[in-house]
This record gives C-alpha cells, sequence and structure tokens, in this order.
C-alpha cells in the first residue's frame, strides 16, 4: 500500500534537529528530585509541632495532583471526589478493622475498586452526554449518594465510622509507628513523588497528549482518529486510584475514618481547591496549592478551637474553613486566573 | 477500482435539507474539486462521510467496507481523513505538538511521533511557527496546521476543506503545488474550493452542488464551458 506522507527516517527531519528539543520532561524530573530531596529532609528540619501540618499538606498534595488529572488535563471537572476519597478510606478501614490485612493491600484495593466505580460513573455520564456543570452535578449527586449509602449500611457501622486498632510497636506492614515517627511524613511523601513521577509520564506519553488534545476540541480529536471515550476513561481510572490512596492513607494517619470525613463534601472541594489556587492542568500547580491551603487549613483549625479573645465568637463554628477557601479562590481568580503557577510559568515563557 | 461510494447520501436538519440525495464514486488516486455556492451543504457532506454527523438516508463505502454510522475516530483510523473549514486547533498545544497528536497515532513514542510531526510540518512549510502556541498562528497558518495533522495520519483518502481560504495569492501556488504533489504520490482528494484557478489547476473531476443537491458532475474544464453552471454556481470571480 502506498503511503502519502514520507516515513520519518527518509524525511527531512533529522533526529538532532534543534526545533524538536524536548527537554520538558527531564526539567520536570529534575524538579522532581529537587522535592524528593527537600521532602526526604524535611522530618530533620521541622518541628515535631508541625509534622501534622506537614502530613496534611501532603494529603492535600495528593488529593489535588489527583483530582488535576481528570479535571485539569482531562477537562473533566469534578465535583465529587470525595467518592474516591471515600473508597479509599473505608476500604482500608474496612480490611484493617475486620479483617486485620496490611493496609498496602488495602489501599491497593481501594484503588482498584474507586478506579471501577470512577470509570462507571464518568463512563455513565459521557454516554449520555453530560458536560461541564452537569458533569460537575452529577459527580456531586454520586458522591452524596454514596455519603448516604455509607451512613445507611450497618457493616460500615452507619454514622459511626471505624477507629483503626492500636497494635503497639512498630510495623511498616501494617503502617503503624510511634508518634511523631518521620515515617509519617515520609511515606505521603514517597507516594507524593511516585505520583508527581507517573504523572509527568502520563502527561507527556501518547494517552497523556491525547487526552489533552480532546480537552481542547474533542470534535478534532475524534477526527485525528482518537476514541474520545477510552481516553477520558483512562485519565479518570488514574485520578480515582490515587484519590483512593490519599484516602487510605488519611484513615491510617488519623486512625479514625467517619462518613463526613471521607464522603463529605468538604473533601471534594479539598481536592479542588489546591489544584486551583495552584494552576490547574500543570504538573505543579497543585502541589503549589496544597503548600498553601494545608498550613491555612489547620491555622483556621487551630483558631476555631481555641480563638484569641476578640473573636471568641467563633468557636467551634463549623464551615469557616470553606467560607475562607471561597475567598481564597475568589482573589486568585480574579487576579491569577490560571492559577499560582499557572501564571507564574506564563510570565517567565513571555 | 472505487475507493469510496456514496449513495443516496442525504442531511436534513428540522426541515432544511442540507445534502440532499448525493451520489458519487470516488476512483482510487483521484483528485475531485467540490463547488457551490455557500450554504450548498459541502461542508456537510464531509462531516456525513467523515462520520461526524449521522446521515439520514444513504450508505457510505469506504474501500470495499460499509463505513455508515461509524464514529468518526473509527473512519478517521480507517484512513479517512478531513479537516475543518472552521479551524479547530488544539489551543493549549504548540504547532508541532498539535501535529505529533496525528503522528501519535501511527509511532507509541513521544520522540518518534515529534520527529514525523517535524517532516510533515515542514512538507507544509509550516517551519517558522514549530514551537509557536497553535492559538497564537495567524489563518493561513491554522489552515496549514490543519493540513498537518490531517496528513500525518497518512491517510488513503484526504478530504479537504477549503484549505485555501484565508491565504494571500502569492502563498497559494506553493500550496497547490503541494496539493498536487500529494495527489501524484497517490492520495486520494476530496476537494471543496471556492477559488476555481485552483480547483481547476487540480480536479480530475468536478462535483457541483446547489441547495444539497448533486447540480452536475465531470469533467471541470467542460463544465466551465456550462455557461448555467458558471453564472449560477461557480462564482463571479470566475465568470
Ligand atoms: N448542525 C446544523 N444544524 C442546522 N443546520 C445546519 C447545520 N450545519 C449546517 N446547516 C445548514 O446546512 C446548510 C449547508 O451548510 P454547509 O456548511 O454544509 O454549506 P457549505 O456548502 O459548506 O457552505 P460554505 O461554502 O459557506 O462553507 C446551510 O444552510 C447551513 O446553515
Ligand atoms: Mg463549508
Amino acid at each position: 500500500m502506498t503511503r502519502a506522507v514520507e516515513r520519518p527516517q527518509d524525511s527531512v527531519a533529522a533526529a538532532d534537529d534543534p526545533r524538536l528539543k524536548d527537554n520538558e520532561t527531564r526539567n520536570a524530573f529534575v524538579t522532581l528530585g529537587v522535592l524528593a530531596i527537600v521532602l526526604a529532609v524535611l522530618p530533620f528540619v521541622l518541628n515535631e509541632r508541625f509534622e501534622s501540618i506537614a502530613v496534611l499538606t501532603l494529603i492535600f498534595a495528593l488529593m489535588a495532583v489527583a483530582w488535576n488529572l481528570m479535571s485539569g488535563f482531562g477537562g473533566l471537572f469534578s465535583f465529587g471526589h470525595a467518592a474516591f476519597f471515600g473508597i479509599g478510606a473505608y476500604v482500608d478501614a474496612y480490611l484493617v478493622v475486620e479483617y486485620g490485612i496490611s493496609p498496602w493491600i488495602a489501599m491497593l484495593l481501594g484503588a482498584a475498586l474507586a478506579t471501577l466505580v470512577g470509570i462507571a460513573i464518568a463512563f455513565l455520564c459521557l454516554r449520555y452526554q453530560l458536560a461541564g456543570a452537569y458533569f460537575a452535578l452529577a459527580t456531586f449527586a454520586f458522591a452524596q449518594m454514596f455519603l448516604l449509602l455509607v451512613q445507611n449500611l450497618e457493616f460500615l457501622h452507619k454514622t459511626e465510622g471505624f477507629n483503626l486498632p492500636i497494635l503497639g510497636g512498630e510495623s511498616f506492614w501494617m503502617l503503624q509507628f510511634r508518634q511523631g515517627s518521620d515515617l509519617y511524613i515520609w511515606i505521603p511523601a514517597a507516594i507524593l513523588v511516585l505520583a508527581l513521577a507517573g504523572v509527568i509520564l502520563y502527561v507527556h506519553s501518547r494517552p497523556g497528549q491525547f487526552v489533552q488534545a480532546v480537552r481542547d476540541d474533542a470534535v478534532a480529536a475524534a477526527s485525528l482518529g482518537i476514541n474520545v471515550m477510552r481516553t477520558k476513561l483512562i485519565a479518570v481510572g488514574l485520578s480515582c486510584a490515587l484519590t483512593a490512596v490519599a484516602g487510605a492513607f488519611y484513615t491510617q494517619y488519623y486512625f479514625f475514618v467517619g462518613p463526613q470525613q471521607a464522603f463529605g463534601a468538604q473533601v471534594s472541594i479539598e481536592a479542588i481547591i489546591p489544584a486551583v489556587i495552584g494552576g490547574i492542568g500543570t504538573i505543579w500547580g497543585p502541589l503549589v496549592g496544597a503548600l498553601i491551603v494545608g498550613p491555612l487549613a489547620e491555622l483556621i483549625d487551630s483558631v476555631l478551637r481555641d480563638p484569641p479573645a476578640f473573636i471568641g465568637f467563633l468557636q467551634g463554628v463549623a464551615g469557616l474553613d470553606v467560607a475562607i477557601y471561597a475567598a481564597l479562590l475568589i482573589v486568585i481568580v480574579l487576579f491569577m486566573p490560571k492559577g499560582i503557577y499557572g501564571t507564574l510559568k506564563e510570565r517567565w515563557r513571555r | 477500482m472505487s475507493l469510496l461510494q456514496v449513495e443516496g447520501l442525504t442531511k436534513r436538519f428540522s426541515g432544511l435539507t442540507a445534502v440532499d440525495d448525493i451520489n458519487i464514486t470516488v476512483a482510487d488516486k483521484e483528485f475531485l474539486g467540490i463547488v457551490g455556492p455557500n450554504g450548498a451543504g459541502k461542508t456537510t457532506l464531509f462531516s456525513l462521510i467523515s462520520g461526524q454527523l449521522p446521515p439520514t438516508h444513504g450508505r457510505i463505502v469506504f474501500d470495499g467496507v460499509d463505513i455508515t454510522g461509524w464514529p468518526a475516530d473509527k473512519v478517521a483510523s480507517a484512513g479517512l481523513v478531513r479537516t475543518f473549514q472552521l479551524m479547530r486547533p488544539f489551543e493549549s498545544m504548540t504547532a508541532l505538538e498539535n501535529v505529533a497528536v496525528a503522528s501519535h497515532h501511527r509511532f507509541r513514542s513521544r520522540r518518534d511521533a515529534r520527529r514525523h510531526a517535524l517532516a510533515v510540518i515542514e512538507r507544509v512549510q509550516l517551519d517558522r511557527y514549530v514551537n509557536a502556541p497553535a492559538g497564537s498562528l495567524p489563518t493561513a497558518g491554522l489552515k496549514r496546521l490543519e493540513l498537518a495533522r490531517a496528513l500525518a495520519l497518512e491517510p488513503k483518502l484526504l478530504l479537504l476543506d477549503e484549505v485555501l481560504a484565508g491565504l494571500v495569492p502569492a502563498d497559494r501556488a506553493p500550496m497547490i503545488e503541494l496539493l498536487g504533489d500529494l495527489h501524484a504520490d497517490g492520495l486520494t482528494v476530496l476537494f471543496i474550493e471556492h477559488i476555481m484557478a485552483a480547483v481547476l489547476a487540480l480536479s480530475e473531476r468536478l462535483l457541483v452542488m446547489h441547495e444539497g443537491a448533486q447540480l452536475a458532475l465531470g469533467n471541470p474544464h467542460e463544465m466551465t464551458q456550462d455557461r448555467a453552471v458558471v453564472e449560477a454556481y461557480l462564482g463571479e470571480d470566475y465568470a
């Protein structure tokens, strides 16, 4: 069969053509290496008082990096990532409490289940042509459905949730360490570094390029032979798996999970906010956002627990965190519509 | 041997018949020009053939296979690729990345895809925009980008929808030459174009459409002798 265009080997484009220079992947891995080193020494330089802030920030970062895969690079705005976080958290709690199996295994099983559920939900939404706000609302509805379901299932302890048994002693296999152990930072840090490495590879790979093409223009992408549905579902699956891993680690770190902590609407918001603040559809945006939102969340929390006298009325007020996120979001959207990292990156290019 | 057969192809939009009973057989390696006034249904015909729109009636056979009702991606993968009159670049990407998306169809690795894409970009003379964001390209650049992406799929049948529009006359000649070369290399082309000089230079046969219907089909040079066709449908710039 004759081909219309020359093969690359007999075409004019040489492999070492300077216009083909492509340092994006390499540069991203260099940055990631620096990040890995910073995270590795973090427990040594960090006052123990700040450990919980660091862990919370890492969990936010994982959630936002995951959300960004589907909603940033894939353009499918999820407002229901609590569903996948919750599945990860609950599969872990259930299997560890009821069967005493290793949290690492539970984490993988939770990720697998979240992937299946996420793909099924996304498939239904896309099959019925839900897009934009309708897609977001549908994912929100599914997450709320899971919340209600869990609150009414006896075997999931209804509204009580699960307390993990404290085994005493340290065990990597059972993911339990003495309080203040550096491993509570190193483990989520390692997961984050691996996740970011996966994101870097995915974004520059064929399915990653396809999903960005589909996000930009699905009709054009289809006309170039791209299976739009399959391409989107790959991004959804990766996103849901990673979100579930974050959920499982959450349960392990706090030794407790209940329906609201796992499936509550604020969990979905916590996945979105760091990504939007940092810059959606960028590799580093969600991380940058988490570095702001993590400490901020802890600050709000401690102020509410024990407010200084002049704002004493705020003691125990619920929902203030979400209100402050919303205010922050408005500022960002107004002044840096592409997020902090996204905007800086654009300025840098010019 | 015929590469494409279109039988009784019809598309109705609530009340309006945009494409009305089109019957054409395109031979392998043929270059078929398609002309007709604005709104004649040319673009809609392309959308039907390439699977973007489902036909109301009719049948499309490509390379011996009935592809009626196939989704667009499957049609493209089978080797039937179109360009868009209203250009549809992937705006977040550079020109090279845009074309590499199509090159990825054959090449799994990023390096090979980008290398192939650069070769295609050079072929359509889009060199100066290789690493420019697609959104920043002028119309003429975007038209070539459409062509480059389609070519990067290495199609058997290429549907070109006004790829010369927006080009200043000086830029048209090399494009017409390129299309001629592609044809000479064995590519089969359906070519929608308003610029008659280009249509006549390239087309072996000409389809004239009017209000969705097939007004005439045949030798382009004979057809230009037909005063009725000329005056009514080929446009003032030719008369
Ligand atoms: N999706 C649609 N819904 C309703 N009507 C449509 C749709 N697409 C096209 N039409 C109508 O169908 C007719 C044919 O349009 P089409 O774009 O195919 O014409 P064309 O020959 O390509 O014109 P031009 O030379 O201006 O590109 C027009 O009257 C147009 O308004
Ligand atoms: Mg048209």
